[in-house]
């Protein structure tokens, strides 16, 4: 093990970490946005929000993201239509549309949690939020949303790493992320293994923090799942 | 040209090409799927085990390949690979110069790897519904291990581990667009040229999400298929 060879190409590697970040975090963001409203459309009931919905996660869910990828990257730019629009000075950039393509992706996985989240609400507790008449906001404020979110927070855990993994794919498209980096050391140096090895440690340890990070949210949302701590005050008042 | 002349058959037309190449991605995704569930059945079997060894090593492999991008996987092998062959072949056989290893082999075994670690854990979900009683009686009996395994143990696990297998073979298909960076000429690296030839690319990448598609739909009512005919014995609720 050449331990001098993989220290300089973990500090090689490193500056890719901020990029990787980025570009989840983004597109996490807005596909969260694009989540809420494809599982409102679904469970909205009516056909026409409900079909389109419907056809949408299909397709992002049935396709390969470096073919969405490519769509977006290579196939917009053909028409002259976008050449010409406001938003070509995005769609030109690889980094924009390696965003785009990952939040209309993430945005069809991350739905069907949210769905899932939102239909695990058992229905007495929205009928007693009606009987006790809250406005449709309140309830969703303080009985649906935090019961969906800590149902759906697992799912989401696993959507949050998949997307970390999936940003490898910018690195086909010329993003100097973890991977781009990783691919640009390793064909200078041709010592393949140990870069890519390197590469990987870097995005376990990554997912490794989300993992313990969101395991920390779910157990700060469950309080009524752990065991009351016992407290002196408890055994006093047990006392009395 | 208009665009059924691009995708048609004709002598101008890509069509053919393009079918060959879905068919090719069929085939790397079934090599790899079938790569998959001899791994994960290993790894499943390490993981049920006494053995702490043997648990230790399947948990790392399963936690390691879910944590780590497979494009790095796929890197590693095509690069990783030819640079073990070439050494082999260089000091064992004596020639000089690159060896690279053959695209679709080592995408297929790639895929596997990838794919091994979620299967893993869908079988090893399935023989854990499957109930202690089966098994003991098995055992009453006096079968062998090999012998339960074929009679009591596998047919059962199958039956309930194919919705699962079901979700890894369409993330193994979905991943097998990946090994276009070898080189393969599967569907996106064959859609990829034939965009670039005509500067159609749009067509042509959608083309290939269709066939994606399709492939999803037929193979998803396949498994649909084997589901209801697996449990056909079976009550439900």
């Amino acid at each position: 093990m050449d331990i001098a060879f993989l220290w300089s190409t973990l500090l090689a590697i490193l500056p890719g970490v901020p990029t990787t970040l980025k570009l989840t975090a983004i597109s996490v963001f807005i596909g969260l946005f694009l989540a809420l409203a494809l599982a409102a459309m679904r469970l909205s009931g009516h056909p026409l929000l409900v079909l389109p919905a419907r056809a949408y996660v299909f397709v992002f869910r049935g396709t390969p993201l470096l073919v969405q990828i490519y769509l977006i990257y290579y196939g917009l730019a053909q028409f002259s239509v976008v050449r010409e629009s406001l938003l070509w000075p995005f769609l030109r950039e690889a980094y924009w549309c390696a965003i785009l393509a990952l939040t209309l992706n993430t945005g069809a996985y991350a739905s069907e949690i949210v769905r899932g989240g939102l239909q695990s609400v058992p229905f007495g507790q929205i009928e007693a939020a009606r009987a006790a008449g809250m406005s449709r906001l309140v309830m969703f404020r303080r009985i649906v949303a935090p019961l969906a979110i800590r149902q759906a927070l697992p799912g989401y855990s696993n959507e949050l790493i998949l997307m970390i993994k999936s940003t490898s794919l910018a690195s086909i498209i010329t993003i100097f992320e973890i991977s781009g980096l990783a691919y640009k050391v390793a064909s200078e140096t041709y010592r393949y293994i140990e870069v890519f090895f390197v590469a990987g440690l870097i995005y376990l340890s990554l997912n490794f923090a989300i993992t313990r990070a969101i395991q920390a949210l779910e157990h700060w949302l469950s309080p009524h799942l752990r065991p009351a701590p016992a407290t002196p005050l408890l055994n006093e008042l047990k006392a009395v | 040209m208009a665009w059924y002349d691009l995708l048609g058959f004709g002598p101008k037309g890509w069509g053919l090409q393009l079918l060959i190449a879905a068919g090719m991605t069929l085939a790397v995704a079934t090599c790899g799927a079938i790569i998959g569930l001899m791994i994960g059945t290993l790894a499943a079997w390490a993981k049920l085990s006494r053995s702490l060894v043997a648990r230790l090593c399947a948990d790392a492999y399963t936690t390691i390949l879910r944590g780590v991008p497979d494009l790095l996987v796929i890197y590693l092998f095509y690069f990783g690979g030819s640079l073990v062959l070439t050494y082999v072949s260089s000091h064992v056989l004596g020639t000089s110069g690159f060896v690279s290893v053959p695209a679709f082999a080592i995408g297929a075994l790639a895929l596997g790897v990838c794919n091994g670690g979620y299967q893993a854990e869908v079988l090893r979900g399935a023989y854990l519904a499957l109930s202690k009683g089966e098994i003991e009686a098995a055992r009453a009996v006096g079968m062998s291990p090999l012998l339960m395994f074929r009679r009591i143990i596998g047919p059962q696990v199958l039956r309930y581990a194919i919705p699962g297998l079901g979700n890894c073979w369409q993330l193994c298909l979905k991943e097998s667009a990946l090994v276009t960076v070898t080189g393969l000429v599967e569907l996106l690296r064959q859609s990829n040229v034939a965009g670039r030839s005509t500067r159609e690319p749009f067509l042509f990448f959608s083309a290939a999400a269709i066939l994606y598609l399709v492939i999803t739909i037929v193979s998803g009512q396949i498994f649909e298929r084997a589901e209801k005919r697996a449990m056909r014995g079976m009550r439900r609720a």
